[in-house]
């Protein structure tokens, strides 16, 4: 067809977490400018599968944004060139025909690689186990509205809860630093009253797993905020600094 | 392990020490160039030399400055303790980085400033801190009459293996203000005579602005403080002040002495 897109793609090919990994190039030919990104790799992947290769693993699930499972760190930056949006929503019109395009999995040693661009990102899931819940009493059904919550307030708390741990501030950060995402998640509680018991159990519990996990410091290069497909803003990180800070050397409210 | 030291020993607690520390430096550095602007004096360094027995001497001011080189230690220890954090934390480098497409040049390469800030500061130290105390400076005499401050007469007074006692009294028969002072202006002058000299200073002052410009707001941010109102002012100052006019004005120093001394 015409308008059809010639391409070269440089994909980081890995066996298993214990192999070292390398680049391997592949054709991708007569590409359409409407797919989106990992369509287009769908339509290699076929190709390598009717050739008998191992096809290129992937994360990716719904496919329309919201669930946080794509990823691909895509010519130096993670999800691909466009601001505010994942990979499953990058189309391929933002490349121009010719070009080269490198695809790497996340890196940071806290998501290790399971195969080709495919990591693991279980660490997340482990912070938020450590702190990132409200505990509430069983029983009759609270009345809607009977906590009276500043619109303001609950706007903000929404921003923050619209994070879909993808993990591309991450990936963007040159210190792999999961800052923006445990801020996210601590402030969609911490704002909301409903959070309030556990304020600054949770903050404590959060970091401390955070940095067990071995993910790096925040330097507020603000990388994270400008390629978070959710727009989360770094507010969230001084939020996070704000209270922990306050648990340390204000309350003594201490975690074991 | 006490919660304190706990506190302090994660990636939160350790960027609270860089900020700290950085910003009282920041803070020093106004005082500083307060100070020096006195080079710009046409009195054969009297003002000068005045004020750094002042800063020398005077007790709150010499435990400020001990706080000022524990700081500076600190600082650097901490930033190479995150670093080398920083660095395990992602062992595999990307193939293609495109990190100018989402953070200023500056919040990427502030190890790289660092490094060249602390070559320039034990640099400037040996060079006129330690001289100042230990070398054998010569000094200076200044006769200055009491009916015009503008007529200054100097005398340099060469070191002859002993250091001079620091005097200032006032001669009422000659009808003149009379200080004996140990001369570090003429340090200055000399070594702001010196090509390499004055291209150090001014590259590390280049540093330094890109250094402050992403470090005085950043510093607010890793205290927790953010404000949708007052941040923006902040802003200004890490660009403006901090990153512009105080590198600018001290960097103006050797040019001055270069170009027209």
């Amino acid at each position: 067809m015409s308008g059809n897109m010639n391409l070269t793609l440089n994909v980081w090919r890995q066996k298993n977490v214990a192999d070292k990994g390398r680049f391997v190039t592949y054709k991708a030919d007569d590409i359409s400018p409407d797919m989106s990104f990992l369509e287009m790799l769908d339509v290699v992947n076929e190709r390598l599968v009717k050739k008998g290769e191992d096809p290129i693993h992937f994360d990716h699930d719904c496919r329309e944004g919201i669930c946080g499972m794509c990823s691909l760190y895509i010519n130096g930056r993670p999800h691909g060139p466009k601001r505010g949006i994942t990979t499953c929503q990058l189309h391929m019109r933002s490349f121009h025909d010719g070009e080269t395009i490198t695809i790497e999995p996340w890196r940071a040693e806290a998501f290790p690689v399971i195969k080709d661009l495919a990591t693991d990102r279980t660490a997340f899931d482990r912070i938020q186990e450590a702190g990132g819940f409200v505990s509430v009493n069983t029983g009759g059904i609270p009345d809607a509205n009977e906590i009276p919550i500043p619109k303001v307030i609950a706007d903000e708390a929404f921003n923050s809860a619209t994070c879909i741990q993808c993990g591309a501030c991450v990936a963007a950060c040159k210190n792999a630093s999961a800052a923006l995402f445990v801020s996210a998640k601590i402030s969609q509680l911490a704002l909301l009253p409903q959070g309030q018991p556990e304020r600054y159990r949770r903050v404590q519990a959060m970091v401390a797993q955070m940095d067990a996990e071995g993910f790096g410091s925040c330097t507020n290069t603000g990388a994270c905020e400008i390629e978070c497909p959710k727009g989360i803003s770094l507010t969230n990180i001084n939020r996070m600094r704000r209270d922990y800070f306050t648990a340390k050397f204000f309350k003594e409210e201490e975690i074991n | 392990m006490s919660s304190f030291t706990k506190a302090f020993s994660s990636t939160l607690g350790k960027k609270l020490i860089m900020s700290l520390t950085g910003l009282f430096l920041s803070l020093f550095l106004i005082i500083h160039l307060l100070g020096n602007l006195q080079l710009f004096k046409h009195d054969g360094g009297k003002a000068f030399n005045e004020y750094s027995y002042f800063m020398t001497h005077f007790a709150p001011i010499k435990i400020i400055s001990y706080l000022l080189y524990l700081s500076i230690v600190l600082h650097a220890v901490y930033a190479l303790v995150i670093t080398i954090g920083n660095g395990k934390a992602r062992k595999v480098k990307y193939a293609v980085y495109k990190g100018s497409a989402n953070s200023s040049w500056s919040s990427r390469n502030m190890g790289i400033l660092g490094t060249v800030l602390l070559v320039f500061i034990v640099s400037h130290m040996s060079n006129f801190w330690a001289e100042y105390h230990w070398g054998g400076l010569p000094y200076a005499k200044y006769e200055m009459s009491l009916t015009n401050p503008e007529d200054v007469k100097v005398t340099n007074i060469p070191y002859e293996g002993k250091p001079l006692v620091h005097s200032e009294y006032v001669d009422t028969q000659a009808g003149t203000q009379v200080v004996v002072a140990k001369d570090l202006y003429i340090l200055v002058m000399e070594l702001f005579k010196k090509e390499w000299y004055v291209a150090l200073y001014v590259i590390s002052m280049i540093a330094m602005g890109f250094h402050l410009y992403h470090g005085f707001q950043s510093g607010f941010q890793t205290l927790g403080w953010d404000h949708k109102k007052y941040k923006p002012i902040i802003d200004v100052l890490g660009l403006w002040v901090f990153g512009i006019i105080i590198p600018a004005v001290f960097a103006a120093m050797p040019l001055y002495v270069y170009f027209f001394k």
